[in-house]
C-alpha cells in the first residue's frame, strides 16, 4: 500500500494541502484579525474584567494555537490512513 | 535565615537534581546522548522542547516588557506560541520524514550544494549569537541580584557559569534533566503567580485573576491598573499599542516566523519516533509553553500594579526615600534600578513626565525577578524564582552554544573544508567555538542592544529572514533551486542585518549606528526587532525569481521532495 500510484499520492498532498491552509486561516483570524487588526473594535466587548481584542492578544489566541495542532495531528493522521501513507 | 543564603540553598538543590539526573541516564543508556528523546514519548518530548525553548527571555525578560508595554506587549504573546503552529503544519513532520540531524544538513541536500549548506552554517550562527546576547543580559540581571553586585559583574560571573555547563554538553541531550527543569521552571513561575493573584483578586488562577476584580471591591483589576497608570500620564494599559498596527503586525509575524526557524527548536523535532510523533510533540510543547505564556500576562499586569502602589501606597502620597523597602536598595546596587531626588523633598515622585520623574531607572528585566519581593512574598518563593531564571537561562544558553559548536566544527569543518578531521580535533574545535561564542556574546552583553526579550526579538528577525524561507519552500516547491535558495537567504539576511545595523549599531555597537535608533528613520515606522519579516519576504521573492530564470532542480531532487510529503518509509534519523 505505501508506495501506490503517484495519483493517489498527489490526492494525498492536495488534501494536506487544503488541510493546512484552512487552519492556517484560522491561526490567522485569532491572531492577527482578533488580537491587531479589530482589536479596538471587540474591545468595546467586555468579558469579565477582559476587554475582548485584549484577551484574544493575551490570552485566548493561544488557547487555540494549541487547539489548531491537535486537530492537525489527528486530522492528518487520519488523512494518512485513508492514503494508505502512515509510517 | 538570610535571603540571600536561601536562594544559594535552592540554586545549589536544584543544580544537584540536574546534574543527578544526567549521571543517573547516563549511565542507563548512552545513545540519548545523540538521539535525544528518541523512543521517548510525545508528551515527554513536548515538556523538554518546552524547557530548551523557553530562556532567560521568556522567563525573567517578557513579563517586565509586558508590564510596561500593556497591550503592546501581546507581540511577544502571540509571536512566540503562534510559530508553533507553523512549525507543527509545515515543517516538522517534513524535516522527520527527511531524517537528517541538523539543517544545514538538510539545506545543503535539498538544494543539492555545499554553498548552500555554508550560507545556512552561517545565517544560523548570527542568529544564534544574537540570540546569546540576550541570554547573557538576562543571566547578568539574575546574577547581579543575588550575588548583591553590579549587572557587570554579574555578567562575568554568568559568563563562567554558562562555560562550565555548556561544557558539560551532554547534560543538555538528555530529556529527563530538560523534565526536571521544566518542572522546576514552571513551578517558579507560577507559584509566585498564584499568590499574587489570591492576594490581590482573590482567584487562585492567575489566567482569570486578571479579569476578575479586586479583593473588596467592585474594580476590575484591569481597569484599576488603567486608572492608576494613566493618572500618573502613562499610557493606558489595556489599549497601549506598540508604535503602530502595522509594526504591531509585522512584530508578530517576525517572531513566529523566527520560531519556526530557529535551529535549536527544529533538531528536537527531528529525532522523535514517527512522524505523526513529530506533529503531536510540537502540540504538546505548545501545551507546556502556552502554560507559561498564560500566566505571563497576569505576572505583568500584577508586577505593574503593585509596584505603583508601593511607590505610591495612597493618591498624591509619595513613598518616603529613606523608607524604601529592601529589594529597592538592593537592586539598586546593581544599577539596574535608579532614583534621583530631583525636587529634594525626599520622597519617591514617579510619574511619566520625564522632567519630574525621579526613578529614572527601572530596567525592565527585573520586573519577573523582583515582584515577589514588591508582593512581600514568603523568602523560599522568592528563591525558588532566582532558580527557576537560572534554569531557563542557563538550558538554553548552553542548547544554543552546542548549536553554534557543532554548526562550526560539524557542518563546517568536517562537512566542508576537512572532512577527514579526527573526532578528537572536532570535539575540541567545538569547544573553542564555544569559548568564542561565549566572549563574544559576553562582550556585547555589557551593553545589550535592548533588553533581553527584545534583543532575543533580534535574533528571531535573523532566522525569520534566513533559515525559515528556505526549508519552507525546500518542501512546498519542488521548482526553487539552488540559486534561488542561496541568493534568497543572502538577501533576506543582508536587508534585516542592515537594517538592524544601521539604527542599533555594527554588531550592535551602539556608537557605530550611522541612522541612530530614531523612528523618523525607520522604513514604514517598522522598529528594527519586527524587521525580520520583511527579511523574510524579500527571501521569498529574490528566491523564486531567482529560481524561474535559472535551471530546475535535478530530478532525484524533484523526487526527494516528493518523498518527504508522505510519512511512510520512514526510518531512524541518521547522520551524525
Amino acid at each position: 500500500m505505501a508506495n501506490n500510484n503517484s495519483e493517489s499520492r498527489q490526492a494525498y498532498w492536495q488534501a494536506n494541502l487544503k488541510l493546512v491552509a484552512i487552519l492556517l486561516a484560522i491561526w490567522f483570524f485569532i491572531s492577527y484579525v482578533c488580537g491587531i487588526l479589530l482589536v479596538d473594535q471587540l474591545n468595546a466587548i467586555k468579558i469579565g474584567g477582559y476587554k475582548l481584542g485584549f484577551w484574544f492578544a493575551q490570552q485566548g489566541s493561544m488557547y487555540g494555537f494549541v487547539a489548531l495542532i491537535f486537530v492537525y495531528a489527528r486530522l492528518m493522521g487520519k488523512l494518512d490512513r485513508e492514503h494508505g501513507v502512515q509510517d | 535565615m538570610e535571603l540571600q543564603t536561601l536562594t544559594f540553598i535552592v540554586v545549589g538543590i536544584t543544580f544537584a537534581i540536574y546534574i543527578g539526573i544526567a549521571f543517573w541516564a547516563k549511565a542507563s543508556s548512552t545513545s540519548d546522548f545523540y538521539v535525544a528523546g528518541g523512543g521517548i514519548h510525545p508528551v515527554a518530548n513536548g515538556m523538554a522542547t518546552a524547557a530548551d525553548w523557553m530562556s532567560a527571555a521568556s522567563f525573567i525578560s517578557m513579563a517586565g516588557l509586558i508590564a510596561f508595554f500593556g497591550y503592546g506587549g501581546s507581540v511577544f504573546l502571540m509571536g512566540w506560541t503562534g510559530g508553533y503552529v507553523l512549525l507543527a503544519m509545515l515543517l516538522a513532520p517534513y524535516l522527520r520524514k527527511f531524517g537528517k540531524f541538523t539543517v544545514p544538513e538538510f539545506i545543503g541536500d535539498r538544494y543539492y550544494s555545499k554553498a548552500a549548506r555554508i550560507v545556512a552554517v552561517i545565517c544560523l550562527i548570527v542568529a544564534s549569537v544574537t540570540y546569546v546576547i540576550g541570554q547573557m543580559k538576562g543571566i547578568g540581571v539574575a546574577f547581579s541580584r543575588f550575588l548583591e553586585t553590579t549587572y557587570e559583574i554579574g555578567l562575568l560571573t554568568g559568563m563562567g557559569i554558562v562555560f562550565i555547563y555548556a561544557v558539560m554538553g551532554g547534560m543538555k541531550g538528555i530529556t529527563y534533566t530538560q523534565i526536571a527543569q521544566y518542572v522546576i521552571l514552571i513551578f517558579a513561575y507560577t507559584i509566585p503567580a498564584i499568590f499574587i493573584s489570591v492576594e490581590l483578586t482573590g482567584n487562585p488562577l492567575p489566567q482569570l485573576g486578571l479579569g476578575s476584580t479586586m479583593v473588596g471591591s467592585e474594580t476590575y483589576l484591569l481597569d484599576k491598573l488603567d486608572q492608576v497608570v494613566t493618572e500618573l500620564g502613562f499610557a493606558q494599559y489595556t489599549t497601549q499599542a506598540r508604535l503602530s498596527t502595522l509594526n504591531t503586525f509585522v512584530y508578530t509575524l517576525s517572531l513566529m516566523i523566527g520560531t519556526a526557524g530557529l535551529p535549536h527548536v527544529i533538531i528536537r523535532f527531528f529525532t522523535v519516533k514517527k512522524v505523526s510523533d513529530a506533529r503531536s510533540s510540537a502540540g504538546w510543547a505548545l501545551v507546556f509553553i502556552t502554560i507559561l505564556y498564560t500566566t505571563a500576562p497576569a505576572v505583568a499586569a500584577m508586577a505593574r500594579l503593585n509596584l505603583h502602589q508601593t511607590i505610591e501606597p495612597q493618591k498624591g502620597e509619595y513613598l518616603e526615600y529613606e523608607k524604601r523597602p529592601n529589594w529597592f536598595k538592593n537592586w539598586e546596587k546593581t544599577g539596574l534600578l535608579a532614583f534621583e531626588d530631583k525636587n529634594g523633598d525626599g520622597k519617591i515622585t514617579y510619574t511619566a513626565d520625564a522632567a519630574t520623574n525621579e526613578m529614572v531607572k527601572v530596567d525592565r528585566d527585573i520586573m519577573v525577578l523582583a515582584n515577589p519581593e514588591i508582593a512581600r512574598l514568603p523568602k523560599w518563593v522568592i528563591a525558588l524564582v532566582a532558580a527557576g531564571g537560572l534554569a531557563a537561562a542557563l538550558s538554553t544558553a548552553a542548547g544554543l552554544l552546542l548549536a553554534i559548536a557543532s554548526a562550526i566544527s560539524h557542518d563546517l569543518l568536517k562537512g566542508v573544508f576537512k572532512p577527514d578531521i579526527s573526532e578528537k580535533n572536532e570535539l575540541l574545535a567545538s569547544r573553542i567555538a564555544m569559548a568564542g561564542a561565549i566572549v563574544l556574546a559576553g562582550y556585547l552583553g555589557f551593553r545589550p542592544p535592548d533588553f533581553a526579550a527584545g534583543t532575543v526579538a533580534l535574533a528571531f528577525g535573523l532566522a525569520a529572514s534566513s533559515i525559515f524561507p528556505a526549508l519552507m519552500m525546500g518542501i512546498f516547491s519542488k521548482r526553487i533551486n539552488k540559486e534561488g535558495a542561496i541568493a534568497g537567504m543572502i538577501a533576506g539576511i543582508s536587508v534585516t542585518l542592515l537594517y538592524v545595523f544601521q539604527h542599533k549599531g555594527i554588531m550592535f555597537i551602539a556608537s557605530t549606528s550611522f541612522l541612530g535608533d530614531m523612528k523618523a528613520n525607520w522604513f514604514l515606522g517598522i522598529e528594527p526587532n519586527a524587521f525580520g519579516a520583511i527579511g523574510a519576504v524579500v527571501n521569498f521573492v529574490v528566491a523564486i525569481v531567482v529560481s524561474k530564470m535559472t535551471a530546475e532542480p535535478p530530478e532525484h531532487i524533484q523526487h526527494l521532495v516528493e518523498d518527504i510529503r508522505v510519512p511512510a518509509g520512514a526510518g531512524e534519523a541518521t547522520g551524525h
